[in-house]
């Protein structure tokens, strides 16, 4: 998947858990980039007529952003059931975000041959807990008193 | 790629996917039986298919043997496809070549960015870099000899 769709799919997932635009400081922190960086990406975004960014509010992807995002997403749908249920991943979250960059859609095409996907995908995909629904998500270790005094 | 661990994981995906070749192509020829004419060349570029998916996979496992990682067995990718394949397989010959192209050109695909991304890549593995990007270069190649030759098949056909 190429950074460009990196950056749709992100987008799309901060708009639908804000319930509009994603702000540039949430996009390079939910992508792990400068907000330099994740500037710079929403402008050639927007010259490719993908993603509109109003001053202040934030971006907005345009419909023909919004259908890339949505095939991006199914693309990283597929690598996250891919890897917890036929490599069995515990870390599919972690890993899948690791291997979206070097993954193209073809080869994830093919994968999904062997992938049991539900038809309403990408709609499964949860944002908060960045997995597919469908799929168990390990609990979060939760830290004790003790180590909170470390 | 940064770790054992990443190159490991992109070479287990490598054997899935030579797996699922291996495996459709297998239900492919099983379904020409079925096939009012048999057609030698197609049944031909497909046991040519499993035979070559099978050495491929053969290839990696060694790899993946030497980074003390694990593979999927064959047998485990062939019950998934078997029970995703109804849904997925083709309906007559044109269909069979179709998928067929699609897996190489995919398996193509999938080597040249794995070689692009181990020579981007400044970092070092438990396994001999320069025969791990042998390897794969080499395998990339026959998946584009395959390519070549199912074209030509369909443009025969055609």
């Amino acid at each position: 998947m190429n950074t460009a769709d990196q950056y749709v799919k992100a987008i799309y997932l901060l708009q639908e858990m804000e319930n509009g635009p994603a702000s540039t400081g949430a996009l390079a922190d939910r992508l792990g980039v400068s907000p330099a960086s994740a500037n710079e990406m929403i402008g050639k975004l927007e010259s490719r007529g993908l993603a509109e960014h109003e001053k202040y509010k934030g971006v907005t992807l345009t419909d023909e952003g919004i259908v890339r995002a949505r095939d991006a997403l199914q693309t990283y749908c597929i690598i996250e059931r891919f890897l917890a249920n036929v490599l069995s991943v515990d870390e599919f979250r972690a890993e899948a975000g690791d291997l979206e960059p070097v993954i193209d859609d073809l080869v994830a095409e093919r994968l999904d041959t062997i992938i049991d996907r539900n038809a309403e995908c990408p709609d499964c995909f949860d944002p908060e807990t960045d997995a597919c629904c469908h799929l168990d998500v390990p609990a979060e270790p939760v830290e004790t008193e003790e180590q909170r005094a470390d | 790629m940064s770790s054992d661990h990443q190159l490991a994981r992109l070479l287990q995906i490598g054997i899935v996917l030579e797996e699922v070749v291996e495996a459709r192509s297998y239900h492919h020829y099983q379904s020409l039986d079925d096939a009012p004419a048999l057609d030698p060349e197609i049944e031909s570029l497909l046991e040519h298919a499993a035979a070559e998916s099978a050495a491929h996979r053969e290839r990696l496992e060694e790899l993946v043997d030497e980074l003390d990682a694990e593979s999927i067995p064959f047998e485990e990718i062939e019950a998934l496809v078997q029970a995703q394949y109804g849904g997925t397989d083709p309906d007559d010959f044109d269909d069979i070549l179709y998928d067929q192209l699609a897996n190489e050109e995919t398996a193509y695909k999938f080597y040249d960015d794995l070689v692009g991304a181990l020579r981007a890549s400044e970092a070092t593995f438990g396994i001999d870099r320069d025969h791990l990007i042998d390897v794969l270069v080499e395998i990339r190649e026959e998946e584009a000899d395959g390519v070549e030759e199912v074209t030509k098949v369909m443009n025969d056909r055609s």
